[in-house]
């Protein structure tokens, strides 16, 4: 399939949008009408034709024109982007990982040839044909790490294994849920998610790190995680917080189908030969609620799971405030009949909205 | 008393102990201010410790420093500042070899930045005792701006750079030394409530 | 999350081998290298790291892990070097009487639990006898990125200095040898001394050497957190005991020669394991019920986890009378 890219923003204007076909594989968090935290893990190997957990690395409509607003990101902020020195390995690492996939999944727009360590990367959708030498950094522009995740939609967390521990000692963050890497680089995987409410008491993150220790060369994993953002915007960082806040006060019962957004972060890991660390990219996929809507199940099932929430994760997650109108909007797509279980939309067999 | 207990906090958040003495040929003690009477605690129930101690200290204002030179460490050092300090520290920590027992006690900005230059020269974070005394002011990093503002003691404050007010996160990087400052009034310009003193 | 969650095959992916060399380095230590049975080449891997290797010995399968000793950077060949134990449980007799070139086998994928801290301003390794193996891996990986290390290896006789020729040929600078037959030693304790600040030890070799490594640097007042040690324990013989298999509903006997694990595997029981060896954590096994006496032997639950009666690492550990597992 040949991917029609989307020219697009994710500020000023928000000229983002999906296509039918993006509404469709959008990636819903919720396989229940209720949520808590979970561990929920499972193997990152393929998934079904055209679904988001098909490749290694999902290029979608947005390909270009995000890595156009992160380029813009790192422009304002270099601070985005940062590597331990310890950490130049695993970088080479990810670079080799994400370019054989690429080139491997989607031999269509990404090509990689290798003679040795003399290796040339084309990348058709950004115009870039470049010849470096592997595990050479003084034959690439950026760092291995920085090179390759320009050229590559998510947040990437490039995590050190040491003392039965993962430390973020790396990072290109550019896109990402309200956390500053800046901040949190050097932290241990307990500390850089301190924040966090309740998960810690329910043990989740001991038995989410146990899990990762053991992530194998060869058998990468991955899980969902979500939470709310008001207008298509990437960047939600704490950095331009005092910026970008005051949008959430936007919201009116005639905007909010088209201005708030359900953001959802599509986590894979995979170990890293090399150097033993473990990547850790977070993908980030927008919805409308209004796009969510034409789908009856999400509709049914995203009223209850807002509606049920407990009051520690809507603040944490930002939406406290906005929950009552969000629950007015959203109740007009529950008409009370029962959900089938799963996250897919069920098109077919899920009956449309009875109200 | 210089002791203070604080709060049961996030996984973050620095949690300090009280220095006991350690095997190893050479200890370095970096202290200020009221961090002088745990030197003075542990050299009391330890005093062959101090033959092989240098002992970099900060009064700020205290008299401990006499107290401090009885105690007979092989080297002894009075910093008016602890950015004057730094540059001694930075090449005692240079010089040294494994097995070097590092001992930080006072304030926490002072901690926090005397163990961010220790590991940097290479000893692990889990490696180096902490006791806090005296002030329980804060040093904080706005997010925002990126710049430090020392002794911060009340909740919510103004950033010394850029002047946002920022509330007090408990979330600390030890790479900066620092706590998170977020901007407190985003979502509603201008609403900031009545600063109060932390632990208040 | 999506459709048809996918398990995780126990041991981790496997890779199928072909026996490319075999060779004797002395009276008691074998060298096997494997190449790709479809030619390709070896996912790269890191300094330190393992691969289980599966002997099909008539009915019954031995996995046993070995470190990779070849170049990480060389991914034509996997090499590990495997040492005779006469009195031992099979797997190494199996290697050196059955094993040819030419012979098909399944490893796999590399997985380390003995890395090298990247962070560290030197490393200094200490090997005793067949311990030498994953610093030849990592020698190599450091050698190409000019990282500073030296090597102090200690042998029973110059006859049984596994590899002592060429990594004293190539590092002559580096690598210290001490035969155990002409009274010299490791001197450690002036080793540890003077060291810079962020010096990184490392040790592998039998028990006693890691215990005396470990002792030493902590009086010495090295920080615990940049002394690194492997050691792979073998599951040991103990008396025969009953096992119920809740989940399965199977009842198995555990024979006196061989471990809980194998046993459950003998059985049909699909089980999580990946270092055999009581290291990784991956075959951590509920406990549902315990009638007796628990012989725990791994390094991967801590002491109230053992003392709690609720986990059991069925790779290495033990149990008299009888046992009920969540399995």
């Amino acid at each position: 399939m040949t991917i029609q890219f989307n020219d697009e923003t994710f500020r000023d204007d928000y000229s983002f949008y999906n296509s039918d076909w993006a509404i469709k594989r959008f990636p819903f968090p919720f396989h229940e009408d209720s949520y808590m935290y979970a561990v929920n893990m499972e193997q990152h190997r393929g998934g079904p034709e055209g679904s988001v957990y098909e490749k290694r690395f999902d290029v979608d409509e947005h390909y270009v024109s995000e890595m156009r607003d992160r380029a813009m990101v790192l422009a304002d902020d270099p601070l985005r982007c940062q590597s331990l020195p310890h950490m130049t390995l695993a970088g080479w690492d990810l670079l080799e990982l994400i370019m054989v996939s690429k080139s491997e999944d989607y031999p269509d727009l990404f090509e990689l040839h290798r003679d040795g360590n003399q290796w040339r990367w084309v990348n058709k959708p950004l115009g870039i044909d470049d010849t470096f030498t592997f595990l050479d950094e003084t034959t690439l522009p950026y760092g291995p790490m920085e090179y390759i995740t320009r050229q590559t939609q998510g947040d990437f967390c490039v995590l050190d294994q040491r003392d039965d521990m993962l430390w973020m000692d790396a990072g290109m963050v550019t896109t990402q849920a309200d956390w500053s890497l800046d901040f949190d680089i050097g932290m241990n995987f307990f500390e850089w998610h301190a924040p966090v409410p309740l998960a810690h008491e329910k043990g989740i993150f001991k038995r989410a790190l146990k899990f990762l220790l053991n992530i194998q060369q060869g058998a990468p994993a991955r899980r969902l995680n979500w939470t709310m953002t008001v207008n298509p915007l990437l960047d939600t960082s704490p950095e331009n917080y005092h910026i970008w806040g005051i949008q959430k006060t936007t919201l009116t019962p005639e905007n909010i189908g088209s201005k708030q957004h359900l953001r959802v972060e599509l986590q894979t890991f995979f170990r890293l030969p090399r150097s033993n660390a473990l990547v850790f990219p977070i993908r980030c996929y927008l919805c409308s609620f209004q796009d969510l809507m034409t789908m009856p199940k999400w509709g049914r099932r995203l009223h209850r799971v807002v509606r049920d929430l407990p009051v520690e994760l809507a603040t944490y997650k930002g939406f406290i405030d906005n929950r009552p109108m969000m629950l007015d909007y959203l109740s007009q797509f529950d008409d009370g009949l029962p959900t089938s279980p799963g996250v897919w939309p069920d098109q077919e067999t899920e009956p449309p909205l009875q109200k | 008393m210089s002791k203070f207990q604080f709060p049961e906090s996030i996984k973050s958040r620095p949690v300090y102990g009280t220095l006991e003495p350690r095997p190893g040929k050479a200890h370095l003690f970096v202290a200020d201010a009221e961090g002088a009477e745990a030197i003075l605690d542990l050299a009391a129930a330890s005093p062959d410790l101090m033959a092989g101690a240098h002992i970099i200290y900060i009064p700020k204002g205290t008299d401990f420093t006499e107290k401090l030179r009885d105690l007979n460490p092989a080297q002894f050092y009075e910093g008016p500042t602890y950015a004057a300090s730094v540059q001694r520290l930075r090449h005692v920590l240079e010089n040294a070899h494994q097995g070097l027992q590092v001992y930080l006690t006072g304030t926490e900005g002072l901690m926090g930045q005397a163990q961010n230059e220790a590991m940097q020269a290479g000893i692990p974070h889990t490696a180096i005792q902490t006791e806090h005394r005296g002030s329980v002011a804060r040093r904080m990093q706005c997010v925002h701006c990126k710049g430090i503002t020392e002794d911060v003691i009340t909740d919510p404050f103004v950033c010394a750079h850029c002047g946002l007010n920022l509330f007090v996160r408990d979330h600390y990087s030890r790479r900066l030394a620092a706590y998170q400052g977020v901007c407190i009034d985003a979502e509603d310009p201008g609403n900031v409530p009545e600063p109060v003193e932390l632990y208040k | 999350m999506s459709a048809a969650p996918q398990k995780a095959k126990p041991g981790g992916q496997q890779i199928p081998v072909v026996v490319s060399a075999v060779v004797p380095l002395n009276d008691l230590v074998t060298r096997f290298e494997f190449q790709c049975r479809d030619g390709g080449a070896f996912p790269p891997f890191s300094g330190g790291a393992h691969t289980v290797v599966e002997m099909k010995d008539g009915d019954l399968t031995r996995l046993n892990p070995y470190s990779l000793m070849s170049d990480p950077a060389d991914s034509s060949t996997y090499a590990i070097s495997v040492r005779r134990e006469d009195g031992g449980r099979g797997g190494s007799l199996f290697m050196h009487q059955r094993v040819k070139q030419g012979d098909e086998m399944m490893i796999s994928y590399p997985v380390n639990l003995f890395s090298l801290d990247l962070r560290a301003k030197k490393h200094i390794f200490f090997a005793g006898g067949i311990g030498i193996t994953p610093f030849m891996a990592m020698i190599a990986q450091l050698e190409r990125s000019n990282g500073n290390w030296e090597l102090h290896y200690a042998c029973r006789t110059e006859s049984l200095g596994t590899y002592v020729d060429v990594l004293s040929y190539k590092y002559p600078n580096k690598v210290h040898i001490y035969y155990d037959d002409q009274n010299q030693a490791i001197p450690l304790e002036d080793l540890l001394d003077g060291q810079p600040l962020g010096t990184n030890a490392y040790v592998c070799g039998p028990k006693g050497m890691i215990d005396w490594v470990h002792a030493a640097a902590s009086a010495a007042g090295w920080p615990d957190a940049q002394v690194h040690s492997e050691e792979f324990l073998k599951p040991e013989p103990g008396r025969e005991f009953e096992v119920r298999l809740c989940k399965s509903g199977k009842t198995i006997t555990v024979g006196e020669n061989e471990s809980l694990l194998e046993a459950i595997e003998r059985a049909g029981v699909e089980a999580p394991f990946l270092c055999r060896g009581g290291a990784c954590g991956q075959c951590e096994t509920d406990v549902v019920k315990a009638d007796g006496e628990f012989v725990h032997r791994d390094h991967w639950l801590d002491d109230d986890q053992h003392a709690s009666g609720e986990k059991i690492m069925p790779c290495v550990s033990r149990f008299l009378g009888t046992l009920e597992l969540d399995r």
